[in-house]
């Protein structure tokens, strides 16, 4: 049942007949795991908190820096050098009280992110290395748990979701780390601010989709941005029977 | 020959390699994936992988900011 200040709260998603009461209790009642809280972090956890997603993870080991705040909209000028992690849990505590934030300051790796990413229903990769999106992709195929990857560059972003077992993974389509020489071109260069907005809020939507059971999710196509020529593409992806992640299941 | 590239048709001279193309197209080869008619094409076969007419190609950046 959802309190009479929920009601008012969520009262536009109670009049869309594909949420109503029973998917808003869903959302209540879930966990959601956002890995990164920088640009594409920023405008997921933002929404997914006013949406009523009832426990929202957020991990990064970074803090605020001045230059962030060019486009890591969930951090502003009072918290420059806090840890993201509460900055971001002082912003989103006040827009929704109820939601339970967990806070994990720490980078992760192989040892941790395993059984972290066990404790939530859906995680959102919100990093900003594509050895972070290898892993993350890598360890919710291997627990079995469904994630949306994201990523962002200069003017182009891309996202994908993977429902592990059920449909192809970031492996499936990338295959491999490029060599390191490659990787920082791929990785660190300018971004339009507001192109991580467009990402992140895509993945907090396929979150918000994928709890209620709604939809169609990005499954099985790379969905691709290019914000100067203001296009989506969709690239379509199938399982790789060689993918060294997911072929052998 | 006529191919379709990221939903674009183009031209290419017969016989192209899948590498071939990718240096037409001044991309490096190790910062994308190639898909070709929906099928990812290895990069150890990118030299030898000979594109036909009617092909369809799509070729993805790695993007890894966030």
């Amino acid at each position: 049942m959802l309190t009479a200040e929920e009601q008012e709260r969520y009262s536009r998603h109670l009049m869309l007949p594909e949420v109503g009461p029973e998917g808003q209790e869903r959302l209540r009642d879930s966990r959601v795991l956002i890995i990164g809280a920088g640009g594409l972090g920023s405008p997921a956890a933002l929404y997914l908190v006013a949406a009523g997603v009832g426990t929202i993870g957020i991990a990064d080991g970074d803090r605020v820096e001045l230059s962030n705040l060019q486009r890591q909209v969930v951090h502003d000028s009072t918290t420059l050098g806090q840890l993201k992690v509460a900055s971001a849990a002082k912003r989103l505590q006040a827009l929704n009280p109820a939601c339970r934030l967990e806070q994990i300051p720490v980078m992760l790796d192989q040892n941790n992110l395993p059984s972290l990413v066990q404790r939530y229903d859906f995680v959102l990769d919100a990093t900003d290395t594509l050895a972070a999106k290898f892993m993350i992709n890598d360890i919710c195929v291997s627990q079995g748990i469904p994630f949306s990857h994201g990523g962002i560059l200069r003017f182009s972003g891309q996202t994908m979701t993977v429902l592990p077992g059920v449909s192809p993974c970031y492996r499936c389509l990338f295959a491999e780390l490029p060599p390191e020489e490659d990787r920082e071109a791929c990785e660190r260069d300018g971004v339009l601010g507001i192109l991580p907005g467009v990402i992140g809020t895509l993945q907090a939507a396929e979150a918000v989709k994928f709890i209620v059971g709604i939809g169609t999710l990005l499954t099985s196509r790379l969905l691709t941005f290019d914000l100067l020529g203001m296009r989506f593409r969709e690239v379509p992806v199938a399982v790789n029977p060689g993918c060294s992640s997911c072929g052998n299941r | 020959m006529q191919v379709s590239i990221n939903g674009e048709i183009r031209q290419l001279v017969d016989g192209c390699t899948v590498r071939q193309m990718l240096e037409e197209l001044q991309i490096k080869a190790t910062r994308v994936a190639v898909e070709l008619n929906l099928e990812i094409v290895p990069k150890a076969d990118f030299a030898e992988r000979t594109l036909q007419d009617g092909d369809k190609i799509e070729i993805v950046h790695f993007v890894g900011g966030g």
